[in-house]
């Protein structure tokens, strides 16, 4: 048999992910997590958070939930069932930041805890933030420096 | 009843965005890290563009919270920091706007290291 | 004493197996198999202060427990044979460090339970050991954080996926005559790749490797699926198995369902959430030293064949997009009661 005929074989033997459950799921759980940040929207503009400060507040609190759920232990369990749904959502980020943390705790302070802290998150802002400012360079050239006028 | 609807939008538009990711996850085998690096860049570009804005417009935390909405943060920071500081605003404006998630993730994470130990599944 | 065929020892001096020990991790203890381990940990870290050492003082406890079996004492020991799946297999290096015997560190990801008896019997079989231990250990939480995310990751694994044992397996092999189970053949595997490479597919990866040395295996000895009790592959997980009777009937080889026991899809019950099964070095190993073992002893079955079987990649090539190159050992084991 060859490589291409075996792997013909292995896409036929081995079951996929069940598909619709972990749509739905994913649908939910990622739904109720920005529901909840709705909820703190809301809250932070009761108590009067400016228009800027809001994302902040919100993404603060979610951030500080979601590390103290993976501290716990209880966010991975979460995971396990969502899929994307925690994963995508900025608690899924601040998820992809503790959790390496804390595995790398014993291999010390610095090239441990400090170094692993961005082993997930790193890509995640290098490409973001190298993205926003080739926007901000785009931006610049095609407004500011007013080519449109 | 407004803040009723709004809940429901965030909550469709939120819940649409993870299907996407799971769509990815599912179909692509791409890893948890490829899907964030690729939403946030994605929410990056839709901004530029000019589709994101409305859409946070009208879902609200469903269009923000999602790491979409992280890009969208960043590009925001970025145009708004050129538009005010001209040229540089474009290398100091995304890491501004977003920095306060960004901090609580480390300050968080840095913690959650020293308090807790992960547990054998 | 020899080579047979292409690449298969044989064994003539009784080389025995006159001790064995297993240990496995709580979640392994609350499998079908948990009553066959000798011991099973309270929890994962053995009062050590990492994942890596708590694996590497299982391993030196199954050891230990292994000679204390055969009233063998650690100066009595000809060599201690043993790998794990750590970057250069420290479990196995610390755990020979405290015990100070003669040691051989062996590398043959899954497949080094496997790989480790038949160089140890070809060691005690020629008279250069009086006697070998041969082991191999594996832990969940050391396999998890070099090859796959941090255990608080929140992710999902596709069914394919399989999960790495925290178990070890050690026998003892001395050339003695008597009621013991003996070691007759040894297999030796090519690394085989059928450009697989899906790091989440071991099974699928590995399969073909199994194939090549079985045919091999009875090819040169003369045997097929009637002259063995149990086929005993580690750890192709229940897809890879599927997959493997699916290439032997390719090649015209009608496999023996019911013979085909794989270690990984025995070791947890469905409702564990292991999805495809068990894998790691101390899978194979502590199915061996602990359920195979016992039923040869009971006479369930007179020969069986292990066959170990390892994904030789690693992290780094696997993000270098490489391909997954597998490898596969047979030994033959056969009862004292019989005589072949």
């Amino acid at each position: 048999m060859d490589a291409k005929r075996y792997s013909k074989l292995v896409k036929e033997i081995t079951p996929g992910s069940p598909k619709l459950s972990g749509f739905f799921r994913a649908f939910w759980v990622g739904g109720f997590i920005s529901m909840i940040g709705q909820g703190f929207n809301q809250i932070g503009a009761l108590i009067g958070l400016s228009y800027q400060e809001l994302p902040m507040f919100t993404s603060s609190l979610l951030v500080l939930i979601a590390a103290f759920l993976t501290g716990i232990g209880v966010y991975d369990k979460i995971g396990k069932y969502a899929g994307a749904g925690s994963i995508v959502p900025i608690t899924g980020f601040a998820n992809s930041v503790v959790s390496p943390a804390m595995e790398f705790r014993r291999e010390g302070l610095v090239m441990g805890v400090g170094a692993r802290l961005f082993f997930l998150a790193g890509p995640v802002l290098a490409y973001g933030i190298s993205a926003s400012v080739v926007y901000g360079i785009i931006y610049y050239v095609l407004e500011v420096a007013g080519i449109w006028g | 009843m407004a803040d009723f609807l709004m809940y429901l939008k965030a909550f469709l538009v939120g819940g649409a965005i993870c299907v996407i990711g799971q769509g990815l996850i599912m179909y692509t085998r791409l890893t948890s890290a490829r899907v964030l690096v690729l939403f946030v860049v994605s929410g990056v570009f839709l901004t530029a563009i000019g589709v994101y804005k409305p859409l946070v417009d009208f879902a609200g935390a469903g269009a923000t919270v999602p790491l979409t909405g992280f890009g969208y943060t960043l590009a925001m920071g970025a145009a708004d920091a050129v538009y005010r500081y001209g040229f540089f605003g474009a290398f100091t404006g995304g890491i501004t706007n977003a920095a306060a998630g960004i901090t609580c993730a480390i300050l968080f994470g840095l913690i959650n290291a020293l308090l807790f130990k992960p547990k054998a599944k | 004493m020899g080579l047979i065929g292409r690449r298969t020892f044989l064994f003539e001096n009784d080389v025995s197996i006159v001790s064995r020990a297993s240990i496995a991790g709580p979640k392994e203890g609350k499998g079908p198999l948990g009553a066959a381990f000798d011991m099973v940990m309270d929890d994962d870290l053995l009062g050590q202060k990492s994942w890596e050492m708590a694996e590497s003082e299982m391993l030196r406890r199954t050891v230990e427990l292994c000679m204390r079996k055969a009233k063998k004492q650690t100066s009595d020991i000809g060599a201690l044979l043993s790998g794990d799946l750590n970057a250069q297999i420290i479990s196995s290096g610390f755990a020979a460090r405290s015990l100070g015997v003669p040691f051989f560190g062996l590398y043959g990801a899954c497949s080094t339970m496997a790989q480790s008896m038949i160089a140890g019997a070809a060691l005690v079989d020629g008279g250069y050991l009086e006697n070998a231990v041969c082991a191999a250990s594996s832990h969940f939480c050391t396999a998890e954080r070099q090859f796959r995310s941090p255990l608080e990751l929140g992710c999902q694994r596709p069914p394919s996926a399989q999960w790495t044992v925290t178990a070890a397996g050690a026998v003892m092999l001395m050339k003695a005559e008597g009621e013991y189970i003996r070691v007759t053949h040894g297999t030796v595997g090519r690394v085989i790749d059928m450009k697989i490479k899906d790091a989440n597919h071991m099974g699928a990866a590995m399969a073909p490797a199994v194939m090549d040395t079985l045919i091999a295996h009875f090819e040169d000895t003369g045997r097929d699926f009637r002259d063995y009790g149990r086929i005993i592959t580690g750890d192709l997980g229940i897809y890879g198995r599927k997959l493997l009777i699916e290439l032997l009937k390719d090649r015209g080889i009608n496999a023996d369902e019911e013979k085909l026991m794989d270690a990984g899809a025995e070791m947890f019950y469905k409702e564990q959430d292991a999805h495809a099964g068990g894998s790691g070095c101390g899978c194979v190993a502590s199915v061996l030293a602990g359920k195979v073992l016992d039923d040869m002893e009971k006479n369930a079955y007179e020969r069986a064949l292990v066959l170990g079987s390892g994904a030789m990649l690693s992290l780094l090539s696997s993000q270098q997009g490489e391909s997954i190159p597998s490898v596969s050992y047979a030994a033959a084991l056969e009862g004292g009661s019989g005589n072949g």
